[in-house]
């Protein structure tokens, strides 16, 4: 269709200027839709028709434009010539220089300047000021920081009923996996329905255990071979001894015979080092040490009782509650007892009373954990009662170091093993408890309230910053100690080893005078009759009673004094305020109480 | 080597390209540093110019007119 519009001009306005002016928009066409061309369409409904649920981007080029950039020197060519002087000139350049020369100007700031420089460079001369100075010492951060610890997981027992996490071993390869054994430690207080089994934990997962131990009987103590570490060797509530393979499922591999397994619950079980990896011990409450061979778990290849007698009655024996082991010391072992008593024993002895060499007291209930330092193996770790005390192997009467009495029951303990200074506890108000004695002897380097329910048994990692503390309700945490915990300070093991040495022989110090006090006792006794020895204490015992009553009397009597005293300052002051409100003269009231009050006294 | 405030070279131990090549560039700087210090503190100026590199070090001590410029090798 062709739209067409003429417009006229004249031929004498040809080539004239054009003036443009302003005016409203005119319709030219309005071409109306005609409907017939309608029929030549067809309406399609629906209409399909294709959208894209994207992002809709749009693509656009620009120019940048190009900025060369070249590098070039600079020629210097002499300017700054006066005008007289033609720089090639050597003759004119010579003859200006000789009289700037001659300005005195110029004399005095050489020679100024001269001075200046001739100082910096003998200074130049003398040292190399630029030079690279503590070379040595790479960027030590002494770290300032406060030491911390974080939560990094939690893994919760998946029974309803819940059990406690009464022991934890980590893998000894593989630190992602973490081998839990639950039970029940409450004297045959075992709710109804309570799973049996015990879980290997990855900790990538902490929802879902791995792999899932099914034993006959709850386990109290679980431990990874650390030769192979397939291996885990368990002891059970009933006192057999079960060892399994995870690599052939979640059923017992092998299980000691109940005839010659331990009466009690079996509290310590340590792999031994030995050439085959399958030596083992464990220890009990009904006092027995044994030693298995998972080859052949059917019976113990030995058996010790914990008599401290040395007579090998079973009745005189000390339950034993834990066990200590370590593989650079292979002939000797330690285990703690309900008593409160650690017993320290050699396994190569020849007759079975003289395995026993010797014993520490110390602790007032049953010793919980017991480690030697991994740096120092003649110091070891005791923890029991509330509280904490570390030994020396060579002071037999007491601990060289120990904490103060907490407030809650301490429930297990283990040093770092990277750092000889640093030990941690775990206490009954779930607080872990992080020591370091370098750093501070009376109080905890750092506390921490892990849950709400007791704490039972922790475990460190190799790596000495990964701890696992398991808990009443069968909770595992796992937590990050910062590194200024776990990274080895300079000078520690020095100052920690002088520490010990310091201790123990203030103990032998100690210990030497007491033996010295009660051998004068022994003297002065023997020295007198004996006929007087019998009276003389009588006499004296009465003498002492009666001496001891005037004592008692005698102070109550200064107090009650006291408290009178007290009593009639505070009423003559009431008194006194009384008077300057009420401007009454009652003073002659206040002497009469003064005199009242002290007839009786 | 003594060079003055429009940068003539008056006195020197060095031949005449490397003399003009340090005169010129170190005018320059000397002048910018100079400037940096009276900006940052107007009753300050600028004493000396130090300048270390990998094979020397050049000195620059400033006057009102002249500018004394030793190179030295290092006693290293």
């Amino acid at each position: 269709m062709e739209i067409v519009y003429v417009y006229v001009k004249k031929r004498s306005e040809f080539g004239k200027q054009c003036n443009f002016s302003d005016r409203q928009a005119e319709l030219n066409i309005d071409i109306q839709p005609s409907p017939e061309l309608a029929e030549l369409f067809v309406e399609r409904n629906p209409v399909d028709t294709g959208t894209q649920c994207s992002a809709s981007m749009s693509e656009h080029e620009a120019i940048s434009f190009w900025f060369e950039m070249e590098t070039r020197g600079v020629n210097h060519v002499e300017g700054g010539w006066p005008k007289d002087v033609n720089p090639l000139e050597l003759e004119q350049t010579i003859r200006f220089r000789k009289k700037v020369e001659k300005d005195e100007n110029y004399i005095n700031a050489v020679m100024q300047l001269g001075s200046i420089m001739e100082h910096c460079i003998k200074q130049n001369n003398a040292i190399d000021i630029y030079e690279q100075y503590f070379n040595d010492t790479e960027a030590v951060e002494v770290t300032e920081e406060a030491p911390s610890a974080k939560t990094i997981n939690v893994f919760r027992d998946p029974q309803e009923v819940k059990r406690t996490a009464t022991h934890l071993s980590w893998h000894p390869d593989d630190h992602r996996k973490l081998a839990i054994a639950y039970s029940c430690l409450d004297f045959q207080r075992a709710p109804m329905g309570m799973s049996n089994d015990s879980y290997i934990w990855d900790l990538e997962n902490p929802n879902k255990p791995e792999i899932a131990l099914r034993s006959s009987s709850p386990l109290i103590t679980l431990e990874y071979n650390p030769k192979d570490s397939h291996v885990l060797l368990g002891g059970c509530y009933n006192g057999q001894i079960a060892c399994w393979d995870t690599r052939k499922g979640s059923l017992v591999a092998e299980l000691s015979t109940v005839e010659f397994s331990h009466r009690d619950p079996v509290y310590g079980t340590i792999w031994l080092q030995s050439k085959t990896g399958t030596e083992c011990f464990s220890a009990s409450t009904d006092g027995q040490v044994m030693w298995w061979d998972i080859r052949k778990i059917s019976e113990p290849t030995e058996v010790v009782v914990m008599d401290i007698t040395r007579k090998e009655q079973l009745e005189n024996a000390l339950g034993a509650i834990s066990l200590e082991f370590e593989p650079t010391l292979p002939t000797k072992f330690m285990v703690g007892t309900e008593q409160g008593i650690v017993i320290s024993c050699n396994r190569k002895a020849k007759t079975a009373a003289e395995k026993i060499v010797c014993t520490f007291s110390g602790h007032h209930g049953p010793i919980y954990a017991l480690q030697r330092n991994p740096f120092y193996p003649k110091n070891f770790l005791t923890v029991g009662d509330w509280t904490a005390r570390v030994w020396s192997e060579d002071s037999r009467e007491s601990s060289i170091m120990w904490t103060k009495y907490h407030m809650a029951y301490l429930t297990d303990g283990a040093w770092s093993p990277t750092r000889p200074a640093v030990f941690f506890t775990t206490k009954m108000d779930g607080t872990l408890d992080i020591w370091d004695i370098v750093f501070k002897q009376c109080d905890p380097a750092l506390s921490l309230k892990v849950c709400d329910e007791a704490l039972f048994c922790l475990r460190v990692q190799d790596n000495g910053s990964l701890i696992a503390c398991g808990s009443q309700l069968g909770t595992t945490t796992l937590l990050e100690v910062s590194s200024g915990l776990s990274t080895l300070q300079r000078n520690e093991k020095n100052s920690a080893s002088a520490m010990f040495e310091r201790e123990t022989r203030r103990e032998k110090i100690l210990e030497a005078r007491h033996r010295e006090m009660r051998l004068k006792e022994k003297g002065r006794a023997e020295g007198k009759d004996d006929d007087q020895r019998y009276e003389e204490p009588a006499v004296d015992l009465q003498e002492l009673v009666a001496k001891a009553e005037e004592e008692f009397f005698d102070v109550i009597f200064s107090e009650l004094r006291k408290k009178e005293v007290d009593a009639v300052k505070k009423s003559k002051l009431k008194q006194k305020q009384a008077v300057d409100t009420d401007q009454e003269p009652e003073e002659e009231d206040t002497g009469q109480e003064e005199g009242e009050e002290e007839t009786p006294a | 080597m003594v060079v003055n405030a429009e940068g003539i070279p008056i006195r020197t131990t060095l031949d005449n390209s490397t003399t003009v090549q340090y005169a010129g560039l170190l005018h320059q700087l000397t002048m910018k540093a100079r400037s940096t210090v009276r900006d940052i503190d107007p009753q300050n100026d600028l004493t000396f110019l130090r300048i270390r590199s990998k094979k020397h070090e050049i000195m620059v001590a400033p006057d009102k007119e002249y500018l004394l410029i030793v190179i030295q090798n290092p006693c290293e």
